[in-house]
């Protein structure tokens, strides 16, 4: 099964279904989360079902039998569901839940180019078919129905028996990719018998707007073949990328149809039309139909709907009329939702952030020269442009900025089987989901996330007898909640539990010598010991957590994304975990400063206060800070600046990890907010240094990263004492 | 009554030209025939331009009659299942249209 590595066309449409597969797994991973908690969920239900079923389709056409193996009898489950055979059930959810992490494990295998049928993935899918055997209709348990089953049906217009049925719609490209719709039907004719065939124009615009080198044709066909699937699937294998090509086979069920009838591409069809066109009524009957509509209508003061008459006639059955109405509808939604978003290849944005990441500094530039130049109309004239290059800078900022809800409804499913694990009953809640970030800070968030609920689930979340014990609910809540605040990102782990037990972590900190004994400490100073590293309170080590490698890990990645982690508790009622983060890793609020000729941006959030060097701390490393012993790192002599030092150095003084130090620097221009760049693979060595920016002048400035600066110098004062 | 003789391939390569051809053509009157003996090869882009002409006469209420199908032709419109919903009088000739 390497097709795809000997075709480069086949690999794109390979990649298109694992991307799509992933994103049908996950709202089919969210609607069976939902389903318990929805007073309708039909909606659900039909979502998931949908996935299911465009997962199997989609494996169909690339051969990859294991999943369609698979996924079929998930869907049959899920049928039942839809038709209300089988109720939304607990049990069916916690086996639904594990089957669709089976059919995830499948692609990604396959999508790794691995094999999808070792022997652990056979027997994980056996037992869980196993599991699935008791929702499954007792009749007919079988891979392939009962061909009874299309005899109990009313009416007809089905298609005949022994015969496929095929919805063809060719892509707009067809033509210009050198594909003839024409030449398909012909070679299927060397399959079996074309039994009917309906040439579908209807999508040709009208003149003016139709490209005459575009393909608008469509073809239903009913082919008499004792031909395989694959082997008719194979007549369209060059034209399926673009192509919308249906294959039902013959006495196909009910469910095919209307699935068919979800995926006919046209918007603005008459009902009959959409019925006709799925094969599900000929057009003899409809029009049967719509004449007895007229003479109805002649006689009586209302039209009865065509959907009413012809099931009425026994002509189709009600749900085929549901699904056609419901397709009917959804085509004007459709059309507007399809507006609203465009996939965009991640590169792309980020090479047009670069270039105007540039832009900005090429302005700043400008604005330099035109200021020079003292032309009061080439200076506001650049002043304008500089207006509109920030305007552009923005919007083209925000295009990378996502909900952070997705990132947040992975943790329904953490959060339900953490829970069963942890004999806990947990809800949880999720509030502003649409909050948006940029899309590479909801990436590096998911780990820290992670921890933070996990441990707010072990350590934070009291089991049900303690709360019920302590007059709380016995269903314990956990909330994450997301909101903008100048600039940054805040983001909530919340949990109603016992809060942290202040006592036991200052005692903890005491002992391992991070806190003096006898020192008095804010709550707030002892709650953030718990980031420290190594620190765990936890008397028991559980599964999930209290390895003591929790919090400082949570820290150290909030950090590394220029964030910071603070915690707020009420002793019995709980804890909040807050996490500040900045709302885009590609600019920083910097704060310039200048050694020499060289100038050096600092994080803004580092910063804490500047002063003038004292002095009598002139010749020494370290100075008085109101009280304080602030050590400080003469960045002259780090970064070995030529040129001799100002009369009066400044002190920069910053935070790290709790503990202050004092920048020594020439000369502070203030405040600048600018593009990072990275430093090249060349300097990857270089300790200390962030990346680099390029000011308005055109000069370089390097963008101190403080915590590696910081073990750096002291790595070097530890050798110099050696 | 004005008559267009179409020539040679109507297939994606000459799409684009034919479309203006028999656009221009279709403006031209209000009874219209479209010979088509000298069309040596046809594909779906060509079946095309023969729908979206008669449906364009069709909305203007124009006459517009497809005549002296070449075999290439018949060919297409056979194997669409379009031939009768043009409404056109076939004449199968005989010999291979050149």
């Amino acid at each position: 099964m390497n097709f795809w590595d000997q075709d480069a066309e086949m690999k794109v449409a390979f990649d298109l279904f694992v991307v799509e597969s992933r994103e049908l797994l996950q709202s089919m991973e969210d609607g069976l989360l939902g389903l318990e908690h929805e007073t309708e969920p039909v909606e659900s239900i039909n979502a998931i079902f949908r996935a299911a079923h465009t997962i199997k389709g989609s494996s169909g056409l690339f051969g990859l039998d294991v999943v369609v193996r698979f996924t079929h009898v998930v869907e049959n489950v899920l049928d039942r569901l839809r038709d209300g055979k089988i109720g939304v059930a607990p049990e069916l959810i916690s086996v639904m839940l594990p089957c669709r992490d089976h059919i995830s494990a499948l692609v990604e295998a396959i999508a790794a180019n691995q094999a999808a049928d070792t022997p652990a993935l056979n027997s994980a899918g056996e037992a869980l078919l196993a599991r699935l055997q008791s929702f499954q209709d007792p009749a007919k348990t079988r891979l392939t129905e009962a061909p009874d089953a299309v005899a109990e049906r009313s009416g007809g217009g089905m298609v005949e028996a022994g015969d496929w049925h095929l919805s063809l719609r060719f892509g707009v490209d067809s033509f210009r990719n050198g594909m003839d719709p024409l030449s398909f039907i012909r070679y299927l004719g060397t399959l079996g018998d074309v039994v009917s065939l309906t040439t579908l124009a209807e999508q040709i615009p009208v003149a003016s707007e139709m490209d005459a080198e575009s393909c608008y044709l469509g073809f239903e066909i009913d082919l008499k073949s004792a031909a395989s699937k694959e082997a008719i699937e194979g007549v369209f294998e060059f034209v399926r990328e673009d192509s919308r090509i249906h294959i039902l086979p013959p006495n196909s069920l009910i469910n095919d149809y209307i699935e068919l009838i979800r995926s006919l591409p046209e918007d603005d069809l008459h009902l009959g039309e959409i019925l006709v066109k799925s094969g599900v009524l000929t057009q003899r009957e409809l029009d049967e139909g719509l004449n007895l509509q007229k003479t109805h209508a002649d006689d009586a003061a209302g039209t009865q709907p065509i959907g009413e008459i012809l099931v009425q006639q026994h002509v189709v059955q009600q749900p085929l009329v549901d699904a056609a109405l419901d397709k009917q509808k959804q085509g004007k939604e459709s059309k507007a939702r399809e507006n609203q978003s465009i996939r965009v290849d991640a590169a792309r944005l980020d090479q047009l952030i670069e270039l105007v990441g540039e832009l900005v500094i090429a302005g700043a530039g400008a604005a330099l020269r035109a200021s020079k130049s003292g032309d009061p109309a080439l200076i506001e004239s650049i002043s304008e442009v500089m207006g509109m290059v920030e305007g552009v800078r923005d919007s083209a900022l925000q295009l990378r900025m996502v909900p952070i809800g997705a990132t947040f409804s992975r943790f329904q499913r953490v959060v339900r089987d953490v829970s069963a694990e942890l004999g806990k009953d947990i809800q949880l809640v999720i509030t502003g989901g649409d909050t948006e970030v940029d899309k590479s800070v909801v990436e590096k968030i998911g780990d820290p996330l992670m921890h933070l609920v996990r441990n707010s689930m072990d350590h934070g979340i009291e089991s049900g007898p303690v709360r019920a014990a302590n007059g709380k609910p016995v269903k314990g809540t956990l909330s994450l909640n997301a909101y903008h605040e100048s600039g940054n990102i805040i983001i909530e782990v919340s949990d109603d539990g016992g809060g942290l037990n202040r006592e036991r972590i200052l005692a903890k900190g005491v002992e391992r010598g991070l806190v003096p004994p006898g020192a008095i400490l804010t709550d707030k100073e002892i709650f953030a010991l718990i980031f420290e590293p190594g620190f765990s309170t936890a008397d028991q080590v559980s599964n999930l957590s209290g390895r003591g490698v929790g919090m400082d890990v949570v820290r150290r990645n909030v950090t590394a994304l220029r964030g910071s982690i603070d915690v707020e508790s009420t002793a019995g009622a709980g804890s909040i975990f807050r996490i500040r983060l900045p709302l885009t890793l590609a600019i920083i609020d910097g704060f310039l400063v200048e050694v020499g000729h060289s100038g050096f941006v600092i994080p803004l959030q580092r910063v804490i206060e500047c002063v003038e060097i004292p002095a009598d701390s002139q010749a020494r490393d370290y100075m008085d800070l109101r009280g304080e012993v602030l050590p400080f790192i003469r960045l002259r002599g780090l970064f070995e600046v030529e040129g001799a030092p100002p009369r009066r150095e400044n002190v920069v003084v910053v935070e790290h990890a709790g503990v202050k130090t004092g920048l020594v620097v020439d000369r502070l221009l203030g405040e600048f907010q600018t593009v990072i760049k990275p430093m090249g693979t060349l300097f990857g060595h270089v300790r200390g240094i962030g990346g680099f920016t390029i000011l308005g002048s055109g000069e370089v400035a390097l963008i101190l990263d403080i915590s590696s600066l910081i073990r750096h110098y002291a790595d070097l004062e530890k050798a110099s004492h050696v | 009554m004005p008559v267009l003789s179409l020539e040679g391939e109507l297939t994606i390569y000459t799409a684009a030209t034919q479309k203006d051809a028999l656009l221009a053509f279709l403006a031209s009157g209000d009874d219209l025939e479209l010979n088509l003996s000298q069309v040596t090869e046809m594909d779906a882009a060509g079946l095309q331009l023969l729908i979206l002409t008669k449906h364009e006469a069709m909305q203007t209420g124009k006459a517009m009659r497809y005549t002296m199908h070449s075999a290439p032709v018949l060919e297409v419109l056979e194997l669409a299942r379009m031939s009768t919903l043009f409404g056109d009088p076939l004449i199968l000739s005989g010999q291979d249209a050149a």
